[in-house]
């Protein structure tokens, strides 16, 4: 298994959809086959066709407000007294996440097709967020699924979904997060594929997502690879990329530029959700060496009994809670391009805490993860090295939890 | 020795009927039941499909699921199901089992060791619902050597150059999925056109025996009897909830809604 040179990741993808013939894949039953197909055909024609990407480059920009900011985290840097630890805040976006890129494609894709119902899936309610606020944008009818869990504890997000004209379909099948969401926007996929277009919040489920969803959030590295070198005057020698991984889709993004870079120069460290620490579940299947398996039409690291059924995930962060990993980053562990690592519940909520004390950034639960690895790291790093963290959320939609576990003064500034 | 799959549509056909196919969770309500019910259903019906639980099962609707889950809670394994299917055969060796479920079951049991075992147990075909063609080539030629049927889906989405190629390559039965739907909607497709579009399929090579599912109830099985065999599953799983809930034996339940099914196609 060898990652390519000069070829995008999403594309280095076999005619039947699978990266280094192992991970990805179209596991999916019949009626799906023709849908996805048309997809296929669809997007391999429009990420070619100059207009298309103008019209994209367009609404990234005015709508979606790019590019994101890139800072210095100065006075973090100064308490940690290690490398510089700097910061994409793809939080600025509008919406609030990087989920707002993949929503915009699938959007812009399903109006050229005719669509007019477009449905998603949702765990921290991002990507239900975004969907439902692009699909108001470009007159689409938009239904979100998310389980019964996630919509108690991400209420902001939930509101905004509403107030967007979306409908919020429950899921209380298995544990009521993002994978039965996942599940049941599949299920209803199958049932109305004439008239709706599917958009699957990350970068997992059969392979045209996974390539849909890199291909958009890709816009992150190519605003930072511009940004560092406006800064530094070229990529740094020694530059190490924090991003948290549930599904996958900022991590990846965050990355894409830099895929061809020596890992020396440019390392990826993917941080995935531990859970608490007192418990054995955790939504980290490439840290604790979770075996192969199939889940939402792709093969992937997976968390999953010996027989193969799912198992339940748990984690404070909805947005990481998911037993699977996208086949792209299955594929840069295998291929030792990415290194990943977990951190629990109480790391990410330190990390949220330290962040918050020393400067005007309130990453969400999500990127916290990635804090949490990055200041632990940076404490041993030189000063020439170039920390950056991807700071993809913001901890908004996360007050009623930090009210809970940490108290009302860290939510008091929202 | 004719698969005893062809061997019940050959019986059906020598009595001027449709097939009647029913699909019931292994290990719903319990393993016991589960059995009991195989064998109480297995004088009225043709095919017994027993299904394999899965807790992410991304086509099936919410009767099937609820059954499934009721299964998975109760600890059934892999290796229970094939006992029950094995029990059953006991007493009833020509009756022919096939096992429907998800391909992550058989991956992690093996393929090579799943289909050692289907043999040993008494399966005779299989339906894998997240394995399409051409994907599902190789393992179909593995079950092919076991004499096991693999039994292709196809869909009202299936192209037709693509219905020729997965029927070309397709063992004697294949599945046609009635509409867009997950398992147990209800039929928003009138009968007269789901058996324009069997019909279209069955002309492509009339000697492979086409079974149509989903959506098919007491209700609807009658207008569909010109097919060469019919699938009842989540009807069957919602009377099994049903009976559960209103503390009533699923078996004796199950037994007189199969009766009744079987009334509708004679």
């Amino acid at each position: 298994m060898k990652l390519k040179k000069k070829i995008p990741l999403i594309d280095q993808v076999s005619k039947s959809g699978f990266w280094g013939n192992k991970f990805g894949g179209n596991f999916v039953p019949e009626t799906l086959k023709k849908p996805i197909e048309d997809l296929e055909i669809q997007f391999n024609k429009l990420k070619k066709d100059k207009k298309f990407i103008s019209e994209r480059n367009r609404y990234f920009k005015n709508w979606i407000g790019s590019p994101t900011r890139f800072i210095k985290l100065e006075k973090l840097t100064n308490h940690i007294g290690g490398a510089q630890i700097w910061s994409k805040v793809v939080s600025d976006a509008n919406g609030g996440a990087h989920k707002v890129y993949n929503a915009t494609v699938h959007c812009l894709l399903a109006k050229r097709s005719g669509k007019k119902i477009i449905c998603g899936d949702t765990g921290a309610g991002y990507a239900g967020k975004m969907l439902s606020m692009a699909a108001k944008k470009f007159g689409l009818k938009c239904k979100i699924f998310m389980g019964a869990k996630d919509i108690a504890r991400q209420q902001p997000n939930v509101k905004a979904i509403k107030k967007n004209g979306a409908e919020v379909i429950p899921v209380y099948s298995g544990s009521q997060t993002l994978v039965d969401a996942v599940s049941e926007c599949m299920r209803f996929w199958v049932a109305n594929c004439d008239t709706t277009a599917m958009c699957v919040g990350s970068t997992v489920g059969p392979a045209i997502f996974v390539r849909i969803c890199g291909w958009s959030t890709s816009q992150i590295s190519r605003e930072l690879k511009v940004q560092l070198i406006d800064e530094f005057g070229s990529v740094p020698k020694k530059l190490k990329l924090y991003n948290c991984v549930g599904g996958g889709s900022s991590s990846f993004g965050f990355w894409n530029e830099f895929m061809d870079y020596d890992k020396k120069q440019c390392e990826f460290i993917g941080v995935e959700a531990g859970g608490p620490a007192k418990s054995k579940k955790h939504a980290a299947p490439l840290t604790y060496g979770s075996k192969i398996g199939i889940l939402h039409g792709a093969a992937q690291y997976v968390n999953q009994d010996s027989d193969g059924q799912i198992e339940e995930t748990e984690s404070i962060s909805a947005g990481l809670d998911y037993p699977g990993v996208s086949p792209l980053h299955c594929f840069l562990k295998d291929t030792k391009r990415a290194r990943y690592t977990a951190a629990s519940d109480e790391e990410a909520l330190n990390a949220f805490k330290t962040v918050t004390k020393y400067e005007e950034l309130r990453p969400s639960l999500e990127p916290s993860h990635a804090f949490s690895v990055a200041i632990k790291e940076a404490k041993r790093l030189s000063k020439d090295t170039i920390v950056v963290v991807n700071s993809c959320g913001d901890a908004y939609k996360d007050r009623g939890i930090l009210e809970k576990r940490l108290g009302k003064k860290y939510v008091k500034s929202n | 020795m004719l698969n005893p799959i062809s061997a019940a549509f050959k019986k059906a056909k020598q009595e001027n009927r449709a097939a009647l196919l029913t699909y019931t969770v292994a290990g719903d309500s319990s393993k016991k039941k589960s059995l009991e019910i195989l064998k109480s259903i297995s004088k009225d019906v043709d095919i017994l499909e027993v299904g394999v639980p899965h807790n992410t099962p991304v086509a099936d609707g919410s009767q099937i699921q609820t059954s499934a889950y009721r299964s998975i809670k109760n600890g059934i394994k892999m290796n229970d199901i094939f006992k029950i299917v094995k029990d059953f055969k006991k007493s009833n060796k020509y009756k022919p089992i096939i096992l429907m479920g998800y391909f992550n079951m058989i991956l992690q049991y093996g393929e090579n060791n799943f289909l050692n075992k289907c043999n040993s147990s008494g399966v005779n075909g299989l339906i894998v619902v997240d394995l399409p063609w051409p994907e599902n080539k190789n393992f179909a030629k593995k079950c092919k050597k076991k004499s096991i049927y693999f039994i292709q889906l196809l869909s009202p989405t299936t192209t037709k150059i693509r219905l020729k190629k997965i029927i070309k390559d397709s063992h004697p039965m294949n599945y046609f999925i009635s509409m867009l739907s997950t398992t147990g909607g209800k039929l928003k497709v009138s009968p007269n056109n789901i058996l324009k579009n069997y019909n279209k399929i069955k002309k492509i090579d009339p000697k492979k025996e086409i079974v149509i599912g989903f959506g098919i109830t007491e209700k609807t099985i009658g207008k569909l009897k010109s097919a060469d065999g019919l699938v009842v599953g989540s009807a069957i799983c919602k009377e099994i909830s049903k009976s559960l809930k209103y503390r009533q034996n699923p078996v004796t339940n199950v037994n007189k809604l199969v009766k009744k099914l079987k009334s509708k196609i004679l």
